[in-house]
């Protein structure tokens, strides 16, 4: 590896990381939103990654293991929520779950 | 100039994300959302966090967007608009500009990150289990000691998912409004 400097990867994650905030902005249907989440934390682990690296220490690496394990049980929980909610309302479009403005 | 695999797979994870952000059908945003996550890996290969990319593509890339796909196969879901209201258009145009204008700007002009400081190059890998070692043993070694709490809680709480997600998805009938 030849000159790719940590400010590249932070700047690699950074963009990762706003393009998902855009989505979670702008799309409608449920299960894209939650997958540009996903995509955010994503991004974090891999400034976290790059942060270990660049410090020689271990302890990123392995807070982006547990970010992982978390994630794996969040997007568990957070698709059988959705799911429920499309039972219950016949939904995913979350322009269209406005009872409690109503 | 960063290192030739480094651009390629940049590019291709932001594409793989504009895609998983722009596309009307959720299927073809699963596939961006796939190979988002594979081109993250292999920025993890790149920071030689060899044991990290193996697990982003196992349990990410495999498990999980197959869980997305599934869900998305189950719910049947179409995206009633045809285009994007101009009203959420330009303000996700906005965001979207105004924060990777800053965060261009924070990572590469404003010398917050010196490259002097941090190294041009990442720093040479050492033996020492203590510091970032490539290899997955002392991903163990670290976990059984100093993380052990952390290791527990997480067994724990993927224990307590399995058991929410099988109360959540049973169907209860007096639930049926």
């Amino acid at each position: 590896m030849e000159n790719t400097a940590l400010a590249h990867h932070l700047l690699l994650a950074g963009l990762l990381f706003v393009l998902g905030l855009t989505g979670v902005l702008v799309r409608r249907n449920l299960l894209v939103v939650y997958m540009c989440l996903e995509l955010m934390l994503a991004a974090a682990t891999l400034a976290l990654v790059a942060f270990s690296r660049f410090n020689r220490t271990m302890d990123g690496a392995v807070l982006v293991f547990f970010v992982i394990t978390v994630a794996a049980a969040e997007v568990a929980v957070g698709l059988a929520l959705i799911v429920a909610l499309f039972r219950k309302r016949g939904t995913v479009q979350s322009d269209a779950l406005t009872t409690l403005r109503d | 100039m960063p290192d030739g695999l480094f651009i390629f797979f940049a590019a291709l994870t932001l594409g793989a994300a504009l895609l998983l952000v722009l596309s009307r059908n959720a299927v073809t945003s699963a596939m961006g959302m796939i190979l988002a996550l594979v081109g993250v890996a292999a920025d993890f290969f790149l920071l030689d966090a060899y044991f990290l990319g193996v697990l982003q593509v196992l349990v990410y890339a495999g498990a999980v967007m197959v869980l997305f796909l599934f869900i998305i196969m189950l719910l049947d879901t179409e995206d009633p608009q045809g285009a994007y209201p101009w009203k959420t258009a330009a303000l996700g145009l906005a965001v979207f500009f105004l924060l990777a204008a800053s965060v261009l700007w924070l990572f590469h002009w404003s010398g917050a990150v010196s490259t002097v400081k941090a190294g041009a190059t990442p720093p040479e890998l050492s033996t020492n289990p203590a510091e970032f070692v490539t290899a997955a043993k002392a991903f163990g070694r670290l976990l059984y000691s100093k993380y052990l709490l952390p290791l527990e809680i997480a067994g724990f709480l993927l224990l307590v998912a399995l058991v929410g997600v099988v109360s959540l998805s049973k169907d209860n009938p007096e639930d049926q409004a």
